[in-house]
């Protein structure tokens, strides 16, 4: 089985500037959404606490939520995954404590229904919150960083700078999309978005060493058909590796149930900006900051003895 | 040139069994067990426990499948959880027979159900982390300004005392914040005083200082007694919630200091959420005050502490103490509910050396004065016992005053359980129900599964004998993540499987690199075993690359704590166990099948025939 019988090279570096502008356009309404709408950060951020209660049959999120009001907090109720469950979510106020804060949350849906089960409560205080934010920024960065630092080290300063310029807006299209949808921002919502830089990273990678490979190869070719003919070399292998991450990812969607939802949502738009960033705008951007053939072809190593033999006479 | 030498098989081969080996306790489940450990450190877990312990079961007719006798615990396992729970409240009551003074935790467990062997072999399943198993985790923070404080507080009140002792005049100490102000009349009384500080204390820096009417010395912690002391507050604090959780009788509790004024407790398996709760949130601190009875008798409010004291007929009054701590709960070592010689409910309290030594020279100096209990809760104060001195005491004495035999069971725990050397606040709870953490593996376990399912199918239609290697490649890689996870026994949570999950789907990338390069070089009109070798060193370098940037990004993630932690760990392993799965053990399998045919007339790789 072939999906991909290609047998001339695709002129992709032809509409490059297309790609950037599409890309472009993307990135700028991720930020205008980013800007305007914010993300909605899950407790773990901004702190609170919530409550997961499950019912033996479907629950009554409006009896809930009447409940609560009249017991005189302040929550938002809807139901997690399935109808039977209930999710609570307090914003922090002054002067309750988290301590006792489920438990009469608890006993006050007991009294109304007797088969509220407790399944989950997550409290966290506003320091934990900032400053998981701060260390969420700062592993970015890091990671922003070293990876820049290795392309430069392995290839080249435009490789590392074009792959994190192209990644970093996989991962503001992400957040955007977030932003845009109101989904909830998690933890794990994070360590997907950091996830996919590396997966996006990977992506790249793979395509550059391809170019670096095809300057070797192809003396006589310019730039934008090196590229090209990389491009196409590698292309068949990108698509069916993401189709298999993609697999995975689906599989975690229809079966990993309300806890890995928004992990799966934040891969599955990774891994499809992933390939179009990767390949269609770290190419040209490379192309665009000059990258040469020179910069790989080392130098004809000179013989030893020839100096010797010039001696000689 | 595509064979291993023998050794490189063998090597795999060896590399695949121990990983078979260690993955296997696995699968053997979980048997209900019961786990009996020592709180008091001076008795020892020890055969004749383990004895007695057996005879205990054997007279209750309670049959159990195994014994385990360890360095810290006997551990009893069963068939089934109503036995279990039968087996432990037996045990409890002939191991326990005063509840309130229990020697052992008589604890419910689950005991990994693989045999012995594997065992003792360290081959131990997973290490489940709360999310998946069920249980309590909390964050607390250890106020460290108010362990200052009642450093200070303390200090001030030995100078004072120490002061009047070698007669040298004052016109006044008093604390304003975590500073200590003295003054003095006379440049030699302030001399006197300095030489007097140096030999109670050298955790004070004092410096000279004149306001114009009075000669002042002033006093703040130096900032390594100040560090030393907030050590101290968070290493007492530590102990203090040990001793609370061996009341709760947890089976594999975690109690550990996390950054420099944290502390994280989780407790596995705790169904009674509450109970922990509130047992652990008890923020209750002992402190034994003088009752300032010129106050009590004058109402004055000056340099006094007023507390609220509950009386028999349900009344309270109010009880001036002086603001100088005799005795601090970490002082305590002991305590149970008793009767006093009148057959009251009494506390019997026993004191460490310093306690006790303060405690001689405060009862001689002050024979026939009140002395106060003063429990501290959530920051506000009660005395729980007002006593005249009725002769000189040392270490050990008694509480009286009680209400009820209740009073006195609740008032020994207290005491027992420590006394909190800082007040501490819960700054992140996570509770699972146990039904959640069952979910949770199911639907993890059961997305990889369905994904790796999905990825096999499609490897072997796509590239045929090679997709079938490649998939082999990948099961092996999940045997040697999940070995590894449970010979490290690094915590797997639900992201943990997540990232399984995902490794799984991103190492596949690896073989189809190799797979394509090699349909490739076919294509390319090379011969099969060409094909091949080129094939796996061509690719080598761009999977090298590829996967030394993700760890770079798994090695960041390992920053963000919680659930990203979680992730991350599993990720980098996974990284790490693909790389040697996807490229070395892929082409041991190639190079069995094809590496030793002397001639090779088509791979069977899928459709390269077009050109």
């Amino acid at each position: 089985m072939e999906f991909f019988k290609i047998r001339r090279v695709i002129p992709f570096m032809r509409h490059a500037l297309v790609f950037n502008v599409i890309s472009l356009l993307t990135f700028l309404a991720a930020v205008f959404f980013l800007a305007t709408k914010g993300l909605n950060f899950s407790i773990e951020f901004t702190g609170g606490t919530l409550i997961e209660v499950g019912y033996q049959e479907t629950a009554n999120v409006e009896g809930v939520r009447q409940a609560l009001d009249k017991a005189g907090y302040k929550a938002e109720v809807q139901t997690f995954g399935s109808s039977r469950d209930v999710l609570i979510r307090m914003h922090l106020e002054k002067g309750q404590s988290s301590a006792d804060l489920s438990h009469k949350v608890l006993a006050l849906l007991q009294a109304e229904d007797k088969t509220a089960q407790l399944r989950r409560v997550e409290f966290v205080g506003p320091q934990v919150g900032r400053e998981l934010a701060d260390y969420g920024a700062l592993a970015l960065l890091v990671t922003a960083f070293l990876i820049v630092g290795y392309l430069w080290v392995r290839f080249e300063w435009r490789f590392g700078l074009s792959a994190i310029i192209a990644n970093l807006h996989d991962v503001v299209i992400i957040l955007g999309c977030f932003a845009f949808f109101q989904w909830e921002f998690s933890l794990p919502v994070l360590a997907a978005v950091l996830a996919v830089l590396g997966y996006s990273v990977n992506e790249s990678v793979v395509v550059f060493d391809r170019v670096r490979e095809n300057f070797r190869k192809m003396r006589k070719a310019t730039t934008p058909e090196v590229i090209d003919s990389a491009i196409t070399g590698v292309i068949s292998r990108t698509i069916i590796t993401h189709l298999c991450t993609q697999m995975m990812v689906t599989t975690m969607l229809l079966f990993g149930g309300p806890a890995l939802h928004y992990f799966a949502v934040a891969l599955t738009i990774g891994i499809c900006f992933g390939i179009y960033s990767s390949v269609l705008v770290a190419s040209p951007l490379v192309m665009w900051l000059g990258v040469d053939r020179a910069q790989f072809v080392r130098p004809p190593k000179k013989d030893r003895r020839d100096e010797h033999e010039g001696a000689v006479v | 040139m595509n064979r291993y030498p023998t050794w490189a098989y063998s090597a795999i081969a060896l590399c695949v069994i121990l990983a078979l080996l260690y993955t296997l306790p696995n699968f053997f489940g979980e048997s209900p067990a019961v786990q009996v450990s020592s709180i008091k450190s001076t008795v020892k877990v020890d055969t004749a426990l383990l004895a007695r312990v057996e005879d205990t079961l054997k007279k209750a007719n309670i049959p159990y499948t195994q014994t385990l006798l360890d360095l810290n615990s006997v551990r009893i396992r069963f068939t089934d959880t109503d036995i279990q729970l039968k087996a432990k409240e037996t045990i409890d009551r002939a191991l326990n027979p005063d509840p309130a003074n229990a020697t052992y935790v008589v604890a419910l467990n689950l005991l990994s159900a693989s045999p012995n062997w594997l065992t003792s072999i360290h081959a131990l399943p997973m290490y489940l982390g709360l999310d998946l198993r069920g249980g309590v985790h909390f964050l607390l923070q250890v106020d460290m300004q108010a362990a200052l404080t009642k450093r200070i507080e303390g200090l001030g009140g030995d100078i004072r005392s120490n002061l009047r002792d070698k007669n040298v005049r004052h016109a006044g100490i008093t604390r304003e914040g975590q500073v200590l102000r003295m003054r003095f009349r006379e440049a030699a009384a302030r001399a006197k005083a300095r030489e007097v500080i140096g030999n109670i204390t050298t955790d004070l820096a004092l410096v000279d200082r004149d306001d114009g009417q009075d000669l002042m010395l002033v006093a703040t912690l130096k900032p390594e007694a100040q560090k030393s002391i907030q050590e101290a507050a968070v290493k007492q604090n530590i102990v203090t919630l040990n001793k609370r959780v061996n009341e709760l009788g947890v089976a594999e509790p975690i109690i550990q200091q996390q950054g420099e004024n944290r502390i994280v407790v989780q407790l596995p398996g705790v169904q009674d959420v509450a109970r922990a709760k509130e047992i652990l949130g008890r923020t209750a601190t002992l402190e034994v005050r003088m009752v300032d009875e010129e106050a009590m008798r004058t109402g004055s409010t000056v340099n006094v502490e007023i507390f609220p004291e509950r009386q028999r007929d349900g009344t309270t009054t109010q009880v001036p103490t002086k603001k100088q701590v005799v005795i601090t709960g970490d002082q305590f070592t002991g305590a149970q509910a008793t009767f006093d010689q009148d057959q009251r409910p009494a506390v019997s309290v026993d004191l460490d050396q310093s306690g006790g030594r303060v405690m001689r020279q405060v009862t001689r100096e002050n024979i026939k004065r009140l002395m106060a209990i003063i429990l501290f809760e959530k920051g506000k104060g009660e005395a729980i016992s007002v006593a005249r001195i009725q002769g000189e005491f040392g270490n050990r004495f008694q509480i009286t005053g009680m209400f009820s035999t209740a009073d006195t069971n609740t008032l020994a725990l207290l005491i027992r359980a420590g006394s909190l050397a800082a007040p501490m606040e819960i700054i992140e709870e996570r509770t699972v129900g146990p039904s959640l953490g069952k979910d949770n593996i199911e639907k993890g376990f059961k997305a990889t599964q369905w994904g790796f399912i999905a990825i096999v199918v499609f490897m072997s239609f796509y590239y045929v004998l090679f997709g079938l290697i490649s998939s082999l490649a990948l099961a092996v890689n999940l045997l040697f993540l999940v070995a590894l996870l449970s010979l490290l026994q690094a915590t797997l949570t639900l992201p943990g499987i997540a990232a399984i999950a995902l490794t799984l789907g991103m190492a596949i990338d690896a073989n189809v690199l190799i797979n394509e390069r090699i349909r490739e070089e076919l294509r390319g009109g090379q011969s099969p075993q060409a094909a091949i070798a080129a094939g796996y060193e061509r690719a080598w370098n761009t999977i090298l690359d590829s996967n030394v940037t993700t760890l770079i990004v798994g090695i960041s993630l390992l920053m963000v704590p919680g659930a990203v932690r979680g992730f991350a760990v599993v990720h980098c392993l996974g990284i790490l166990t693909s790389m040697f799965s996807a490229v070395i053990v892929s082409r041991a399998l190639v190079n069995l099948l094809y590496g030793h045919r002397r001639r090779v007339g088509h791979l069977s790789i899928g459709d390269t025939a077009w050109k």
